[in-house]
């Protein structure tokens, strides 16, 4: 241990700590912008910057380590005019144009100049003498005159999804964030994961918003405009309203969409259950044929629910994509019904209806752009929005969300199981996935206690179960006595670890889940600002309190994913389902 | 008048003795022994922050690594500097030897030269060298092996992290320190990153002892250095001299008889009027001692034909261009100041911004994350003390 | 015009399919072929897997790799300021008119770019300029326009 004192306050802190840590400790509030918890230390912004006794310059606090017997000074008039000085150069290079900027209200560098106000420029501006490219991609918009070279967007693009697709560029007054030549986004790797904008401190990077074009719909009276709001949303909304990470509003949710006007009121979480039954027979089927027909096939079967992870898989090991699952995204099996059978169901003219999902994701924005999913014969999602976007509608409407009833989904494919839930954590999609393959196979529910497959969950890199097949029923009975090895990876830089095994064929797994971002949908690159392992947690747990109140916790229980299979769909893996449910993928450029 | 400044001739005395034979005698001392001679000399780096050497060698011998590094800066970078390119034309034996102890010393097997792409044209003969000196360790049983790095151009890279990340094939970005490059270092390995300079003259303090070395000097400072003389001075060129010499003493030999000013320690160094002639020594300052300048060894002399709004004009151009950009206060902070110094010369900004600018240079010093922001301050408010009337009309 | 996948290949056998590698790369890129297309940037990319971004940000921090098509000379004048003291004005001025061009242009025949450059260590020998790594020195107009006759004398033969 070591002794230091801050502002005079002894404390006590392992050998490691950093300045900034031990002083948070106490209670002491350093101001950052370079810093984030999930990311490695640049020590590059410098206001962050301490007094330490006997040293004549200021040190950063992220990056110097505590030691025994300093003495830290962190808000001396030293440090204060200095403070003012870098803010003030970060302000002179910067675009500051709060009142046009979406994370206005939000955002760090506002909040440093907040406390360092100065009631004039203080240096000359450097902003408008330079052209500024804005980049809007289909799911990102970067605007290089709010960025501020904190480094956090490459650091999280590098150290979290081992992409990549942005480096520091040029150095001194030309020194710049950018993609490899300059590129959009669009043109390179990226995977629209926007792991980067929920890092960025500023307004420079930020998913590309359409909730105006939402607007238009809804006031539209020609359209039917309906919504489906994933599992991850509803643990979450309540942070930009003031609420504790981890707060299920799922109830208030449903009525504030109602309240902006949506036709319908539906539940990416009946997608997800739907997805489970598919790709739970895609699952058995793969085994069948590798195991009783001797063929082929791959394995083991990847989920394809992520849309950052597949454009990743595209990129990075274009030879394995037969790994993935046939199965769109519940996002996408959801569009492909609400224009097909919902359409049918309710009597409305398909080309009326605008289907708009709220998503945690950045992702999903390409995922519903992607030429490939017409498969209703329209668009099957019309937009797809953050819950970030969402929280700015509802309060451009004037309402608070936390003075709302709760409500139900409308009816039908707004009903969902607990297995439909869990899907927004990582970990979500394999426990759901076991807790209905397990039972096709032997007509038992999955032996773990309150069906909660512990060994999945959690924040763990990497995360692995076996889980063995015994009593299996007749059909079945080539998995007698079978221990199946899956594994479950949350963050791209883990999915290289599973993929790097397969790519060298030695894989012990049977089924794999990727999710493309860390802690899985919760931690989603759509999600409220700021996330970090607290508040991931936080999320992760309210979703399992979500799972563990639902009266059904199976897909297979849902009634209306019965219903729908009756009706509409007949059978898992049938005709129907590869004509909307199921899709296919395409190699990519790696670099 | 007889000369004031006293010559020295350690480094590019001839091959009297060869080189490599006192490599080979210093290898059957034990590490040790040669850290406290080096110690005992007093031989602080020669690439400008003046580190003692024999500490920094003591730390890397001490460090743990299963592979350790021997690196040499020749970078040289410094405007104004180009001691270190005559040492690897004219002796880059003594160079070679002083890493091969060091080698010895710290357990070191791998090393390399980071040499300056402005260099590159010295390539061929100093590689021919290495085969040669690999001759020579073989010979010695010395496992140790020197390859030549190549740079690409960027100033900055002359900071020991920035070289390290350069030679891993990065951007050449400081790094945070600590970690000191003798504990991770190059691939995070243990690693010695000496100047050119230096490690001749450890090679020269294991061949003519501490106690020798340390008598070369005047006030207080220990041992000889290389000058880089330049600019109005009807005499460039390198010259040894022995430390703690006063910068009246080195115009006497040097300057046109018209010196207005001197750039000590090149643009990132300390701009001395004539009137600061005489109290200004050049050396190591010990604690709080403002009347000693450090000096990788440029020396740039002024004449009164020069304006020094231009001079620092041109050395803020060159920050602006030559900061890696990563840290705010260096990378804005050098446009700032360049275009206010521009400003107020135009009348645009009032002669009073000037304070501003000087605070601005001031916070640089002391926030900046590298040895290049921080050093800013130091010619920028060097010159506007001096000479303000200049700056302004 | 040289193989040039060749040309990486050969390059990546000689240093290693390692990041450490990446600088002498890029230079010995440079050599061949004056500047680092976007295509050659992709292939080091490819053949060290990095990204393409880690080459582009690595390549643009350095000076001397250059990232715009350029001549079969490059002329670098040293503009810091001992050489600006001692007449690189006068340098930069003779090549401009020897060549027709301005700082950062190159010929229309492809045969000389004009570029300036931070101190390259000539101090003593003011003002200095650097021609493909060449060391030209204590410069005049007169000297300027002998070196710029002798190159272009070099390429008729
Ligand atoms: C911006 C900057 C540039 C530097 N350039 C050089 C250089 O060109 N050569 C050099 O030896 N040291 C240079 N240094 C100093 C090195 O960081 C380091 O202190 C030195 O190589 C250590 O060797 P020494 O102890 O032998 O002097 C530079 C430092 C800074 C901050
Ligand atoms: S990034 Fe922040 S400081 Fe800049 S304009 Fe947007 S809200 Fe304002
Ligand atoms: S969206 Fe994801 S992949 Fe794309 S740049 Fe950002 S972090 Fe990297
Ligand atoms: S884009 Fe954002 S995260 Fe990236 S460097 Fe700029 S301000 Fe920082
Ligand atoms: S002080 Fe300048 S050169 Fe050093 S790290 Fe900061 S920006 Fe880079
Ligand atoms: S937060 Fe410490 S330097 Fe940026």
């Amino acid at each position: 241990m070591i002794t230091l004192t801050i502002n005079n306050t002894q404390v006590e802190v392992p050998e490691g700590t950093t300045i900034l840590e031990a002083a948070k400790k106490i209670g002491v509030e350093i101001p950052t912008l370079c810093h984030h918890e999930d990311l490695c230390v640049a020590g590059n912004c410098r206001v962050c910057v301490v007094e330490i006794k006997g040293r004549p310059r200021l040190e950063a606090s992220c990056a110097t380590p505590a030691e025994n017997g300093m003495e830290v000074f962190t808000h001396s008039a030293k440090v204060r005019n200095a403070r003012n000085v870098i803010t003030q150069l970060l302000l002179s290079e910067h675009a500051e144009e709060c009142t046009l900027c979406y994370k206005n209200g939000n955002c760090e560098l506002q909040n440093l100049a907040e406390e360092y106000y100065h009631d004039d420029e203080m240096f000359i501006d450097l902003a408008h003498e330079k052209e500024h490219h804005i980049d809007k991609s289909t799911a990102l918009r970067y605007d290089p005159s709010k960025c501020i070279r904190c480094q956090r967007c490459v650091r999280t693009c590098a150290e979290i999804q081992g992409v990549n697709a942005l480096s520091a560029a040029f150095k001194g007054k030309d020194m710049m964030i950018t993609t490899f030549m300059e590129k959009t986004f669009g043109e390179v790797v990226c995977t629209n994961c926007g792991q980067c904008v929920v890092h960025c401190p500023t307004g420079a990077l930020t998913e590309r918003t359409y909730y105006d074009e939402i607007w238009e719909a809804i006031e539209d009276p020609d359209k039917h405009v309906v919504v489906n709001t994933a599992p991850s949303v509803r643990v979450a909304l309540g942070e930009p309203f003031g609420l504790e990470p981890g707060t299920i509003v799922t109830g208030q949710m449903a009525a504030a969409l109602r309240r902006l006007g949506f036709d319908s009121v539906l539940d990416t979480d009946f997608a997800a259950d739907l997805t489970i039954i598919e790709e739970g027979n895609e699952f058995i089927q793969r085994l069948k044929k590798k195991f009783v027909d001797g063929e082929d096939v791959a394995l083991p079967m990847i989920t394809s629910c992520s849309p950052g992870w597949v454009k990743f898989i595209e990129h990075m090991y274009p030879d394995l994509l037969d790994h993935l699952s046939s199965c769109k995204s519940p996002q996408q099996m959801f569009g492909a019904l609400a224009k097909t059978y919902y359409a049918e169901k309710k009597g409305i003219d398909p080309e009326k209806i605008v289907s708009v999902s709220i998503m945690p994701c950045t992702a999903k924005k390409f995922e519903a752009n992607r030429p490939e999913m017409k498969s209703s014969g329209y668009q099957d999602i019309d937009a797809g929005l953050t819950t970030r976007e969402l929280a700015k509608m509802i309060k451009q409407a004037g309402i608070d969300l936390t003075k709302l009833p709760e409500e139900d989904f409308d009816s039908i494919m707004g009903e969902s199981s607990g297995a439909g839930v869990i899907f927004g954590a990582t970990g979500g999609v394999m426990e759901a996935a076991l807790r209905t393959v397990y039972e096709i196979i032997t007509g038992r529910e999955v032996p773990f206690r309150h069906l909660d497959i512990q060994p999945v969950r959690g924040l763990d890199g990497v995360k692995e179960a076996t889980i063995k097949f015994e009593n299996c029923k007749p059909e079945y009975s080539f998995l007698e006595g079978a221990e199946v090895k899956v594994a479950v990876a949350h963050g791209l830089r883990n999915a290289r670890k599973i993929m790097d095994q397969i790519k060298e064929g030695k894989s012990p797994y049977l089924f794999v889940e990727i999710m493309a971002c860390p802690g899985g949908c919760i931690g989603g690159g759509g999600q409220p600002i700021p996330t970090n392992d607290e508040i991931r947690m936080k999320r992760i747990e309210a979703i399992y309190r979500e799972d563990a109140g639902k009266p059904i916790r199976k897909s297979h229980e849902n009634p209306e994913i019965k219903q729908v299979y009756e009706e509409f769909l007949k059978e898992p893996l049938g005709e129907k389902s590869h004509k909307l449910l199921h899709t296919h993928y395409s190699k990519r450029n790696r670099y | 008048m007889a000369s004031q400044v006293k010559r020295a001739d350690i480094i590019f005395a001839p091959y009297s003795e060869y080189p490599y034979k006192i490599l080979g005698e210093a290898l059957k001392k034990s590490p040790d022994d040669i850290i406290d001679a080096l110690i005992k000399s007093g031989l602080r780096g020669r690439g400008g922050a003046g580190f003692p050497t024999g500490l920094k060698w003591k730390f890397a011998k001490k460090a743990q690594g299963d592979e350790k590094y021997v690196v040499c800066n020749a970078d040289e970078g410094e405007p104004g500097t180009f001691k270190d390119r005559d040492i690897l034309v004219k002796v880059p034996r003594k160079m070679l030897s002083g890493m091969g102890i060091c080698a010895h010393v710290t357990g070191a097997t791998k090393g390399f030269i980071y040499l300056r792409a402005e260099y590159d044209y010295l390539k061929d003969a100093l590689q021919k060298e290495i085969d040669f000196f690999h001759q020579h360790c073989e010979k010695y049983g010395l496992d140790f092996h020197v390859e030549i790095k190549s740079g690409a151009g960027a100033y900055v890279v002359g900071e020991e992290t920035a070289l390290l990340n350069s030679a891993e094939g990065k951007r050449g970005e400081p790094r945070n320190k600590p970690p000191f490059p003798v504990t991770e270092g190059f691939l995070n390995k243990p690693t010695v990153v000496n100047n050119v300079e230096t490690f001749v003259n450890a090679m020269m303090v294991c061949r003519i002892g501490a106690e020798e070395f340390a008598k070369y000097g005047m006030r207080g400072q220990k041992g000889s250095k290389l000058f880089s003389i330049a600019g109005d001075t009807p005499k460039p060129g390198v010259y040894e001299l022995e430390l703690g010499l006063t910068v009246e003493e080195l115009v006497n030999e040097f300057g046109d008889g018209n010196t207005k000013a001197v750039q000590v320690g090149g643009v990132s160094g300390f701009c001395v009027p004539s009137a600061k002639f005489k109290e200004k020594t050049i050396g190591f300052p010990g604690k709080d001692d403002v009347n000693y300048i450090p000096t990788g060894g440029s020396i740039m002399l002024f004449n009164h034909t020069r304006s020094m709004y231009h001079v620092l004009e041109n050395y803020l151009e060159f920050f602006e261009e030559e900061s890696c950009g990563q840290c705010t206060p260096c990378r804005v902070g050098t446009q700032q100041l360049l275009k206010g110094i521009k400003a107020i010369k135009k009348g645009k900004k009032d002669p009073a911004y000037l304070d501003t600018l000087y605070k601005l240079a001031e916070t640089m010093k002391i926030t900046s994350k590298c040895g290049l922001g921080q050093s800013v301050a130091n010619s920028f408010c060097s010159i506007v003390d001096e000479f303000k009337e200049e700056i302004i009309y | 015009m040289p193989d040039t996948t060749k040309l990486i290949e050969n390059l990546v056998e000689k240093y290693g399919k390692k990041r450490e590698s990446l600088l002498p790369i890029l230079k010995g890129i440079i050599e061949e072929e004056r500047y680092l297309s976007e295509d050659r940037m992709l292939e080091v990319a490819k053949a060290l897997d990095i990204s393409g971004a880690e080459v582009y940000g690595t390549a643009s921090f350095y000076s001397f790799l250059d990232l715009k098509p350029r001549g079969k000379h490059i002329i670098r004048v040293c503009k810091t300021i001992v050489c600006d003291m001692k007449g690189k004005n006068e340098v930069l001025k003779t090549i401009k008119d020897c060549l027709g061009i301005n700082v950062g242009e190159t010929t229309s025949d492809g045969t000389f770019t004009l570029l300036q450059t931070n101190c390259i260590g000539q101090c003593d020998h003011a003002p200095a300029m650097l021609i493909d790594g060449e060391v030209y020195n204590e410069l005049n107009a007169e000297k300027v326009r002998n070196i710029i006759k002798e190159y272009k004398l070099n390429r008729q033969n």
